[in-house]
């Protein structure tokens, strides 16, 4: 009941700003939307947060898949190579535990994906947390919330900013 | 056993169900399994400060037999001390869990939309702690104490509701959606019946006395 009410309002908002993103400024900036924008950092994304996450086959036990992809500002060119590291509250632990932390490089593609425990409710939401801060580019912290806790994927998209 | 006391006992069973369903439910649900006893006791400090919620209006709304106005006065700020108790763990509990969390809610800058609702509910409840604690020395008339005590306990209600509401957690929704249902509407009861707005004109008549006269039901 909550769960579904969330997912409207999310949806809704979803669906409210792509119309004013896409929308409103192709419309009014016609030259400008060709280019990518880089993602900014969520609030809480950086919350417990460890540096230097080991690169794993896998974060602990598996199961559960978080996907996604780097792109560069600008031009939305695919990066290879990147280090994004992920953590979670999963059923193998907390979010603050060394073991909860893991990262993983991004493919020719861009593409990376990393399997881990499932990822469960906490601090009120099922979410998970993503942190590009290798130097390269300007560091992001994402927290993507799932819109099921029943899911057993998540997917976050990083588009980085040359320093 | 005459039909008075199957009466009382039955108010009073009511009122344990309301409490404890919900608090059964959280128990016997599955994220415990992949919690920290911190994070769980922090839980259900707040599931059952939620129940407390209950209990304090339908105490001192005079809804509860058996108990004389002295009786339900001190059990309301017992159970007040109670909920003081319960914010100061539940919070505690998720500091120890983690810290940037609770930073982040205090401050109000969580990426949650419950937590400021849970914030704002927890200053209110140490609000009317510290006004119930100062009213002589304040020398509060009885009027302002129930005006105050009155805003302080919508705003607690509302913000607990909403921020429990919002909350994906160990309580089951419908026991929880019920248990907030039974909260709001207990308060507003009692709220309503409180001598001194200005739709109840005729009944802060009989308190010129300035005496503190806790609105009962007869």
């Amino acid at each position: 009941m909550t769960t579904s009410l969330l997912i409207n309002r999310r949806g809704l908002l979803t669906a409210g700003g792509t119309i004013l993103a896409t929308g409103l400024s192709g419309y009014l900036w016609p030259a400008i939307a060709q280019e990518v924008s880089p993602t900014r950092s969520m609030r809480g994304g950086a919350n417990n947060y460890r540096p230097g996450a080991p690169i794993v086959e896998k974060i602990g036990g598996g199961g559960f898949w978080m996907t996604g992809t780097v792109r560069r500002a600008g031009d939305g060119a695919p990066l290879a190579g990147q280090r994004i590291q992920i953590w979670a509250h999963t059923t193998e632990g907390h979010e603050r535990d060394p073991h909860s932390h893991g990262a993983t490089l991004t493919d020719d593609n861009g593409a990376f994906r990393l399997e881990m425990p499932q990822i469960v409710p906490a601090f009120g939401q099922p979410h998970g947390h993503l942190a590009y801060d290798s130097g390269e580019f300007e560091t992001v912290f994402l927290r993507p919330v799932m819109s099921s806790a029943k899911n057993t994927s998540l997917e976050a998209h990083f588009v980085l900013q040359p320093v | 056993m005459d039909m008075k006391a199957v009466r009382a006992a039955l108010i009073w069973a009511a009122l344990a169900v309301a409490i404890a369903v919900p608090v059964a439910a959280s128990a016997a649900s599955t994220l415990l399994a992949y919690r920290d006893p911190s994070y769980i006791i922090a839980g259900f400090a707040g599931v059952i400060a939620l129940g407390l919620l209950l209990v304090q209006p339908t105490l001192i709304g005079g809804y509860l037999p058996g108990l004389t106005p002295i009786g339900r006065r001190r059990a309301h700020r017992f159970v007040g001390a109670g909920l003081v108790a319960a914010m100061l763990i539940h919070v505690g509990g998720l500091w120890i869990t983690s810290p940037p969390d609770v930073i982040d809610a205090l401050v109000f800058a969580s990426p949650t939309p419950f937590s400021a609702w849970g914030v704002i509910a927890m200053w209110a409840i140490f609000a009317v702690a510290l006004l119930a604690a100062l009213r002589r020395r304040l020398r509060l008339t009885a009027r302002s104490w129930r005006i105050s005590h009155s805003i302080l306990a919508v705003v607690i209600v509302v913000g607990s509701v909403v921020h429990s509401l919002l909350i994906e957690g160990t309580m089951e929704t419908v026991s929880k959606a019920a248990l907030c249902v039974l909260v709001v509407v207990a308060t507003m009861r009692v709220i309503f019946k409180v001598p001194v707005w200005p739709w109840r004109k005729t009944s802060a008549a009989v308190d010129h006395t300035g005496r503190d006269r806790v609105p009962t039901r007869q």
